[in-house]
């Protein structure tokens, strides 16, 4: 098995050598050791990219807008990632991001993720059937669990989420009535003696 | 009063790195304090009568062990190497978490003498080889098996009857992750496995000489004197490998030299120091003058510097004795100030490095401080601005504006990795192939670069977009945000420049390490001494902290 150590260095030179600049490139060793921290095939990903790259074109996309549109090719999903991680807190307030065409949509998740940690805001990303929820850089949940991630996705919808409750009022109240059954009623002489302030807080 | 920290633009000099020695904060001692209430153990010891076989041992406290497996090969002596090109070695080690089964065992009976061409696993924590000093190792055999105990002014000469080439960690060829046992409290200190490593392996030198000796005339040989074996330690060759690791991983670099520093802060804001203190100081200072000229080499550059080193601490020592008196006000403040106008460099971090041996009070909290989650500073605050960012360059990096990279002796030199060992390498660009693939370790050359295009970029632009145009320059906006928070994070001087000496660079790690003795066979690559005169592993549980000038 291969340590993350050496997934994280040998991408960073591999992404070097297929173009990108040193500081990118290190950005990249960080996300496919990221990816398959997080139980991703982002070394098959990453190789299949750089197989493809020499003969296929794809377009760089530097500024994020609320929608992203590509005439003709598909947008890096490195360039795209690089720059969303570094405009996410100018692009936030879109609140849904969109893309209609990304190669290697898988790529860009990593620094989509830490985009999330970044602004403390869940991300969801969706694409045809697929989707990915992105928790502040702490995992990625995803409905395609050790299946291989497409290498091309249309119409990509990227959502910041807002930092909501997902669960009724009513499902809160009733756990919360279930751990109070924890506390101890209190009688007039634990009321006197048990806590830590006087009766009396005006002197 | 107030001692500020030291000006890192002064400290961060490679010939100022480059003069620093061990001290109570290195980590071999620290190692040894963490470990002294562990129970150590040989739990196997399977060698032939030519000592060639299979040992193990091991350090347990409550659930916790890490074991140590030493396999030892016969080479012959053409195959023996310390350069990295080597495939062979006297002996191969592992350090393994927990008690290895026997399928792991064999398993690594496999692996581990392969070294970098062999796959350990995330139950491996640390990987080594090591060379026998065949000289020492068969004087101090023919000795024992006589019933003699070996020339002691050829093990002094020696310091080692094992060196190793390498001691790899943190997930190389398959290691374990740093990240899977990060939140041990015993490693809470740099390289402390690789220390326990290098520690149980120096102990296999001992038992395995004592087992040769004994097979060759069992009638009449004798063990190895402990005390003989304590005044030896573990070599090691080193190359430039090292070297590229401190410029990689710059909040690490920072959180050691700083440690220092606040040690030293605090001891000059002492205002009245104690007897015992004044006592444990000039006892290590004295008797570490035994280490100086006891230190061989050939390298004329290092002895020079040990020259001047030893002329410096005579100085020093008359200036201490005569002139000298611990009774005032804030005496290590005094004293240091008198160094930094009278002494040279060497001899300035030499005494630096004395002044923390009394003070374990000042000196205990800071070990825990001297890693780094480097991850957490990993991201550029891209919300800053090109002003921001020109400001800190210019207070950060004062020195390294001033280098014109236009003159080829300030950019002479490229860092590289070789295609046949992966192993950093430095080589003149205007002389050889390759600089196409240059290393990222030209940092002055590159903060440089970014401050001219920061000069012409406008005030307010934020980083995010000024990266759009200048994703080249990324690596250093990357650096010059982590100096703005650890500002000794940075070598303030031009590493690829005509003057640099790496050996400097090697030096400033392996003084963090604890080594001693440092004997340069050329710029690139030098000898070290590491744990001699340490406590043996039976002598753990209570053993003088002064061990290092003591023996």
């Amino acid at each position: 098995m291969k340590s993350l150590s050496e997934i994280d260095t040998t991408s960073k030179r591999a992404s070097r050598a297929a173009g990108f600049s040193w500081g990118v490139s290190e950005e990249i060793g960080k996300s496919i050791r990221l990816l398959e921290l997080f139980g991703f095939q982002g070394v098959k990903t990453l190789n299949q990219y750089y197989e493809t790259k020499p003969n296929q074109k794809f377009e760089n996309l530097n500024l994020i807008n609320e929608k992203n549109i590509s005439e003709n090719n598909s947008f890096c999903p490195i360039t795209l990632g690089v720059n969303f991680l570094d405009q996410i807190r100018s692009i936030e307030k879109f609140k849904v991001i969109t893309f209609n065409k990304v190669a290697f949509p898988l790529l860009m998740l990593p620094f989509l993720s830490r985009s999330s940690e970044i602004i403390g805001k869940k991300i969801n990303v969706k694409f045809d059937q697929i989707e990915f929820l992105l928790n502040l850089n702490v995992n990625i949940s995803s409905n395609i669990l050790n299946q291989s991630c497409p290498i091309s996705a249309e119409n990509i919808v990227v959502s910041i989420l807002e930092n909501e409750d997902n669960f009724s009022e009513q499902e809160w109240k009733s756990l919360y009535k279930l751990s109070e059954d924890t506390f101890v009623e209190e009688t007039d002489s634990l009321k006197e003696g048990a806590a830590g302030a006087g009766l009396t807080d005006n002197d | 009063m107030q001692v500020q920290l030291r000006d890192p633009n002064i400290i961060m000099k490679l010939s100022r790195l480059g003069s620093f020695h061990q001290s109570r904060l290195s980590f071999l001692r620290s190692f040894l304090d963490e470990f002294k209430d562990w129970e150590y153990k040989n739990d196997l010891f399977d060698l032939d009568e030519n000592g060639f076989g299979t040992a193990i041992y091991s350090f347990k406290k409550k659930e916790r062990v890490y074991s140590l497996i030493c396999f030892a090969n016969k080479i012959s002596d053409e195959e023996r190497s310390d350069r990295v090109i080597a495939t062979k070695w006297d002996a191969a080690f592992t350090l393994h978490d927990g008690i290895p089964s026997k399928r792991d065992i064999e398993r690594l009976k496999n692996e581990v003498p392969k070294q970098e061409v062999g796959r350990l696993s995330y139950k491996e924590l640390t990987l080594s080889r090591a060379n026998k000093s065949v000289r020492v190792f068969n004087h101090v055999v023919e000795s024992l098996s006589k019933g003699q105990q070996p020339d002691l002014d050829l093990l002094s000469k020696v310091g080692y009857l094992y060196r190793t080439t390498a001691v790899y960690g943190s997930g190389k060829f398959g290691l374990a992750d740093r990240f899977r046992i990060k939140n041990r409290e015993e490693i809470n200190g740099p390289f402390r496995l690789e220390m326990m490593l290098v520690y149980l392996v120096r102990q296999f030198t001992f038992d395995q000489v004592n087992h040769v000796a004994k097979f060759k005339n069992p009638k009449t040989a004798v063990k190895l004197d402990s005390s003989i074996c304590k005044n030896l330690g573990i070599g090691n060759s080193t190359g430039l490998g090292m070297a590229p690791f401190i410029v990689n991983h710059p909040t690490l670099l920072n959180n050691w030299i700083m440690s220092r520093e606040i040690a030293l802060k605090e001891i000059r804001e002492i205002k009245k120091v104690n007897e015992n203190e004044i006592k444990i100081f000039n006892n290590s200072l004295k008797n570490s003058i035994k280490n100086i000229t006891t230190w061989n080499t050939d390298s004329e550059y290092q002895l020079k510097k040990i020259k001047s080193l030893l002329d410096n601490i005579q100085k020093f020592l008359i200036f201490i004795e005569k002139e000298f008196n611990f009774e005032i006000e804030y005496p290590f403040n005094e004293m240091y100030l008198w160094l930094e106008k009278n002494s040279c460099e060497e001899c300035t971090e030499y005494v630096v490095s004395m002044m923390l041996e009394p003070f374990d009070r000042i000196v205990k909290p800071l070990i825990s401080k001297m890693s780094s989650d480097e991850d957490q500073y990993f991201t550029i605050p891209t919300y800053r601005t090109v002003e921001d960012l020109r400001n800190i360059i210019e207070k950060r990096y004062p020195d390294i504006l001033k280098i014109n990279f236009e003159k080829k002796e300030n950019n002479k030199n490229f860092w590289f990795i070789s295609k046949n060992k992966e192993e950093p390498r430095y080589a003149d660009r205007f002389e050889e192939n390759g600089s196409e693939l240059e290393q990222p370790l030209a940092i002055a050359r590159d903060i440089k670069k970014l401050y001219e295009v920061l000069l012409v970029s406008k005030n307010s632009l934020t980083i995010d977009k000024f990266l759009i145009e200048n994703s080249d320059l990324r690596h250093v906006v990357r650096r010059a945000f982590i100096i703005e928070k650890f500002p000794y994070s940075e070598i303030q001087d031009n590493t690829i420049g005509e003057e640099v000496i790496p050996i400097d660079m090697l030096r400033l790690k392996l003084s963090f390490f604890g080594a001693l003795k440092f004997d340069p066979r050329s710029d690139k690559w030098l000898r070290i001494c590491m744990f001699q005169g340490a406590p043996l592993p039976i002598d753990l549980k209570n053993f003088d902290q002064q061990w290092v000038y003591n023996s």
